[in-house]
């Protein structure tokens, strides 16, 4: 007997997400929940099986309170995130407009710029945050190209700025070739975002004798806002778990080859829940003046 | 002037401040690689000499041929793209199954799960990469088998399990993109085939999937360009076998150990030094970025075209 559309539409439904519903248990859930309970104790691995000793606070304790380096870090991690997300977000929003244009070539310079999400990865990274060269070249060459303190005599002779926003301006400017270099995934989504506009909304707003100027912040803007908030969620969490992240390596380090497993997952779990509430502040904030056209 | 020239004025004005900024932008990007190139192909003198910025003044290929040796590079890339490509076609594979089913299908549970799928990917990958490994050293399917556990360290289980159900590296992504591409289908296409008398499989897969050849292209791209420079899943799961990465940092250490017997002058007068092996290391990140490239090169145009039709907006 054949089963009615709808109903066979119920049970694919289930059929066709089951794999990942299982997977999300026993290989998501499972150790998670597992990772909590690590955090509560110390990991004893023996060769047949492993052993928890359980410590209470003392792993997180040990981390906030004991630990030299982990609240600077976590400290110095998020305001490196403040200071970058405006600037991704801003300079993807950017490109992806100037390469929604009609251009010689154009198809050759939309391949450069995704190339750094092939690129900025993994052991690359890793290398190139300790890799001696790199290091001096890029101090060299970003020093000549960008003057951080060129640009700051050049701002603060003035007299005009105040200083903490001076800083910022020196800070956004010496951290470009950073910024430009993660904006991959986020110009893909907000070019994605352009090319869905329909044409007839520009055509109906031109007729009525709109600029180029109100074009952008009545139709443009508006109708992109969604994927500002899918682009700030995605810079975060890419930015915060990343394998050069200070953070990140400080984890890894502790577990390796200081104070142990249940330290370093005390310390992850809170990054963890730092990172999920500043999601999901994020999202209250920007959701609030998201526009749905639909 | 009249408005005619000086709208062609204007528009010329608006391209030429357009190219130079992505002419900027473009060096940006590429700064790194021909630094690296540059390098690469430097001898130790030219590092050190001050006036050697771009053009390496006595170019060699021998960095290169140290690390293709010192690497096994041959059988690290073999290991490596075996891996990537089991582990990005198996992502693939379940994370198209699991966003058509959340694309097209109304049922209780729904959001739940995609909201589950988005979930994966805010936490931490090192936060339960602990708990993992010890569930698949003692796998004994959540305590089914008891006592009696297997290692599955150190095979390709951990790898295959962890893909065919979605549940690997960034596969929320990759069901989130599955998922807004067959959103983005017409619904009259899956109506005319089941009243045409095929079933849900064969609908999805006669009907469906062929049409949805972009967004797999991105998501296989992502997959496999992620799983290639992975560190962390294949140091932790298979850490008996030799990947690219792995390769690459052993060795600088390989190479100044075998130049140390066999050379003595350069052992004796610092040559092995953060210069040397910075060499080193570029020419092995080059080797290991290169099929990436390729790769990159043959899909580019497929990637950026799809990921505009992808309708990643929703």
């Amino acid at each position: 007997m054949r089963l009615s559309f709808e109903r066979q539409k119920k049970i694919g439904g289930f059929l066709f997400t089951l794999p990942f519903v299982i997977g999300f248990f026993l290989f998501f859930l499972y150790p998670l929940i597992q990772a909590v309970i690590f955090s509560f104790n110390e990991l004893v691995l023996t060769s047949t099986t492993f052993e928890l000793q359980p410590r209470g606070w003392e792993n997180y304790r040990y981390a906030l309170q004991v630990h030299p380096e982990f609240t600077r870090t976590f400290v110095e991690v998020m305001v490196q995130l403040l200071t970058r997300l405006p600037l991704i977000i801003a300079f993807s929003f950017f490109a992806a407009t100037l390469l929604n244009q009609e251009f010689r070539g154009r198809a050759l310079v939309r391949a450069l710029f995704f190339l750094p999400v092939i690129m900025s990865a993994g052991i690359v990274m890793r290398l190139e945050t300790s890799d001696y060269s790199v290091i001096m070249l890029e101090a060299s060459r970003a020093g000549a190209i960008f003057g951080g303190n060129a640009l700051r005599s050049l701002l603060g002779d003035s007299g005009y700025m105040p200083t903490w926003l001076l800083d910022y301006v020196v800070q956004a400017a010496e951290s470009l070739p950073v910024v430009i270099r993660s904006s991959g995934v986020q110009i893909l989504i907000f070019l994605a975002g352009l090319q869905s506009i329909p044409r007839e909304i520009y055509e109906a707003v031109s007729v009525e004798g709109a600029t180029p100027w109100e074009r952008f912040w009545l139709i443009t803007f508006p109708m992109l806002s969604p994927l500002i908030l899918t682009n700030v969620i995605y810079t975060i969490v890419d930015s915060l778990t990343a394998m050069n992240n200070q953070l990140v390596v400080l984890i890894r380090d502790t577990m390796l080859r200081g104070a142990g497993y249940g330290a370093s997952m005390a310390m992850a779990m809170i990054y963890f829940v730092a990172i999920a509430i500043i999601l999901l502040i994020v999202y209250r904030l920007i959701s609030r003046r998201i526009f749905y056209y639909v | 002037m009249n408005p005619a020239t000086v709208r062609r004025l204007n528009e010329w004005t608006v391209s030429v401040l357009r190219t130079i900024l992505l002419i900027g932008i473009c060096y940006i990007i590429l700064l790194p690689l021909i630094n690296r190139l540059s390098t690469a192909l430097m001898s130790v003198e030219d590092l050190y000499d001050q006036s050697v910025r771009w053009i390496p003044r006595n170019p060699t290929f021998r960095n290169f041929q140290l690390v293709w040796v010192h690497m096994e590079y041959v059988k690290a890339f073999t290991n490596s793209f075996l891996l990537a490509l089991t582990t990005s076609v198996l992502q693939v594979a379940s994370c198209t199954l699991v966003g058509y089913g959340l694309a097209r299908f109304r049922f209780p549970g729904n959001g739940l799960i995609f909201g589950a799928a988005i979930f994966t990917l805010i936490v931490p990958p090192q936060l339960v990469i602990v708990p993992m490994y010890l569930n698949f050293r003692f796998f004994n399917f959540m305590g089914l088998l008891g006592e009696n556990s297997i290692n599955l360290i150190g095979t390709y289980w951990p790898f295959i399990l962890t893909s065919l159900t979605g549940t690997g590296f960034r596969n929320g992504l990759y069901i989130f993109i599955m998922r807004q591409f067959f959103r983005g289908m017409p619904r009259e296409l899956e109506e005319a085939a089941f009243i045409d008398g095929a079933g849900l499989f064969r609908t999805f897969f006669r009907v469906m999937l062929p049409g949805s050849v972009p967004g797999l292209i991105v998501a296989f791209l992502f997959s496999f360009v992620w799983q290639w420079n992975d560190y962390l899943y294949v140091t932790t799961f298979m850490s008996n076998r030799t990947f690219l990465p792995q390769a690459l940092e052993a060795a600088p250490g390989r190479i100044g150990r075998m130049l140390s017997q066999t050379d003595a002058l350069a052992s004796s007068s610092g040559f092995l030094d953060n210069h040397f092996y910075s060499l080193i290391n570029n020419a092995g990140m080059l080797l290991i970025i290169l099929p990436l490239l390729i790769l990159y090169i043959f899909m580019q145009r497929h990637f950026v075209e799809s990921i505009e039709r992808t309708g990643i907006v929703g």
